[in-house]
């Protein structure tokens, strides 16, 4: 940030709490302390008036951006005009925030070069949580993976009196054989052990 | 071997998605050679941005959307053309339980009468005044849209002024119910299938519909890319062919009950069957097992309901300037004109042999009951269309009917 410049006064609009506080980080690391987090939309209007915020930002998920648009355009709540983005000629940046799924809107009158680095560091922040959003979805079908293995086993280890590693074995041939994955055919097991497994006794 | 057209549109999740959702699951869109992907969006300005940013080719749009976007109203727009019209009617205006009781006390009847129902809503406002409490609260979708215009003619035409008598506020339409429910609003103007399921709920009464309000009347349209829309002619007729025999099959009372069932999965409405079948069958409910019929309500296809009238335009733009979203001028109105284009239309449509209407105009509210009209193709009845008091709007008059407006 330039020196003797005022630190831009930044709104973010974000429910999901944990990615909001991913931004945070990231903006207050970038030294921009001026930040206001809201989680809703309930009394919007009159936060933006307290705050006289020089960019908000929120995310593409959010249904209310109707509302907010139509809130900046009667400029009633807010004093100084509001468009989308830096300007439109910067294409690449909106189509960047676009597929990154934030929006932001800026003060009228407020320098690209000023606003740029807010919004690139939205949208690698937004990019980083997605990545690490699918990444938690993803380790935890393995840990549901491997728990419905672990299942699989024990039942054939009580059911047939094998080892654990002949139970493994077994699920893996099957898997092998039928062209299919372990984890399928041990929710084959589990489901079929469910069915037929006496009354009182399921789970 | 026949050409794939890819083409991306985003929609949002309302009854009147039902023509591209069809165009889609039935085949339509593939017979014509096309590759049709609908993505849900959240809000109107996601469906904006992403046309503006290219991800879209064509949305599903409030009428009055691309007029604003080509009028510079709306921020990051890009031109957009209207081809066509995705139905009409679909709206309806709901009030909250205490509104509704106090309206009935002054002779709301249940019959959706907007005449009688207003005049009782302006007496409920008028006893707000006296006792000093505060104003109704309405809300509407979008600045830009069918609901904000029909509820604002609604309220004025009954002597309500929208502006100082009541205060209209945006409410995206799924939130519409439960803010009605909390007392955030006392009523509002939405699509289906958010008064039906207000009434299920019996959280609040249809007060009146956009069918009565201004019959005939255009609610979603088609928006494409003007750019994608002039380097693609193929890929767009196309898409029109197929968006009209999907029309067709929306409006036969024959699959309504498969189309309802289609709609109310995730990926599109996502609401229960029980709240998208009652619009179609044109049944609203009014609480309890009660039901009121609505003529047109639903009109997907019949009475050119796809035909993008440029009279629609310019009474949307009229009321954009009635409303101070736009000062009137002749560079506007040539805009507006050229934003609705019957042109591509016709292009598209004429080797189906179904009715094209001859003229790009009509007066609205010049045609009091069903009417033949001239057209090619096969016949075509019109109408009843205009406004619920008898105003006429001639679009050969557009100065001196936004003149009349002021008063």
């Amino acid at each position: 940030m330039a020196a003797g410049q005022k630190s831009l006064s930044i709104l973010v609009i974000d429910e999901n709490r944990l990615r909001a506080s991913v931004i945070e980080t990231g903006l207050r690391e970038a030294g921009y302390d001026d930040l206001t987090i809201v989680h809703d939309v309930i009394g919007i209007a009159r936060r933006i008036e307290e705050i006289q915020p020089d960019v908000i930002m929120i995310n593409l998920e959010n249904p209310n951006r109707d509302m907010l648009e139509n809130m900046f355009q009667l400029s009633r709540a807010v004093k100084r005009p509001i468009a989308m983005f830096v300007d439109r000629s910067d294409s690449a940046s909106i189509e960047a925030a676009v597929e990154a799924g934030v929006s932001a809107y800026v003060v009228d009158g407020l320098k690209r070069e000023r606003v740029k680095p807010v919004l690139d560091m939205a949208i690698s922040r937004f990019n980083a949580f997605s990545r690490m959003s699918r990444e938690l979805d993803e380790a935890r079908s393995e840990l549901e993976k491997r728990k419905l293995v672990e299942r699989a086993k024990g039942i054939l280890m009580s059911t047939r009196g094998l080892s654990e590693q002949q139970a493994y074995a077994l699920l893996r041939k099957t898997a092998m054989s039928q062209n299919r994955k372990i984890s399928e055919i041990a929710e084959s097991l589990i489901t079929a052990a469910g069915l037929l497994a006496p009354p009182g006794e399921e789970e | 071997m026949v050409e794939t057209h890819q083409i991306t549109a985003g929609f949002m999740p309302l009854l009147d998605s039902a023509v591209l959702v069809t165009a889609k699951e039935m085949g339509f869109a593939e017979a014509e050679g096309i590759d049709l992907t609908l993505v849900r969006e959240m809000s109107w300005a996601n469906i904006r941005d992403r046309l503006a940013v290219g991800h879209f080719q064509v949305a599903h749009m409030l009428a009055p959307m691309p007029i604003a976007c080509n009028l510079g109203l709306t921020p990051l727009a890009v031109p957009t053309v209207v081809p066509m019209a995705l139905g009409q009617g679909g709206n309806a205006v709901t009030v909250s339980n205490a509104v509704w009781a106090a309206m009935s006390a002054h002779g709301a009847e249940e019959n959706f009468d907007p005449a009688t129902t207003g005049h009782a809503l302006r007496k409920v406002v008028l006893e707000r005044v006296s006792q000093r409490k505060p104003p109704l609260r309405f809300a509407v979708v979008h600045p830009f849209s069918g609901h904000n215009y029909e509820l604002r003619y609604w309220l004025a035409a009954c002597g309500i002024d929208p502006a100082r008598d009541i205060e209209i506020v945006i409410v995206p339409p799924p939130l519409m119910v439960d803010a009605l429910a909390s007392g955030t609003i006392d009523g509002y103007c939405v699509g289906e299938p958010w008064n039906t399921a207000a009434a299920l709920l019996g959280r609040g009464h249809i007060a009146t519909v956009k069918a009565a309000i201004w019959r005939s009347s255009p609610e979603k349209v088609l928006g494409a890319g003007a750019l994608w829309a002039e380097e693609n002619p193929e890929a767009l007729s196309a898409l029109l062919r197929a968006l009209s025999n999907a029309a067709k099959w929306c409006g036969d009372a024959i699959n309504h009950d498969d189309l309802a069932r289609i709609l109310a999965e995730k990926q599109y409405v996502a609401q229960p069957v029980g709240w998208t079948l009652p619009a179609l069958r044109g049944q609203l409910p009014i609480g309890g097992e009660r039901t009121v019929p609505v003529s047109d309500f639903f009109v997907p296809f019949a009475k050119g309901a796809t035909f993008p009238w440029k009279s629609h335009a310019l009474w949307f733009y009229s009321q954009m300037v009635r409303w101070a979203q736009v000062q009137h001028s002749a560079d506007n109105a040539r805009i507006v004109h050229e934003t609705y284009r019957p042109d591509l239309y016709r292009a598209a449509l004429k080797s189906l042999g179904i009715a094209l209407p001859v003229a790009n105009a009509k007066v609205e509210g010049a045609l009091t009951e069903a009417t033949p009209v001239g057209s090619s193709g096969a016949s075509l009845v019109l109408g009843p269309d205009g406004f619920f008091d008898g105003g006429l709007f001639d679009p050969d008059k557009l100065d001196a009917y936004i003149a009349s407006q002021k008063q």
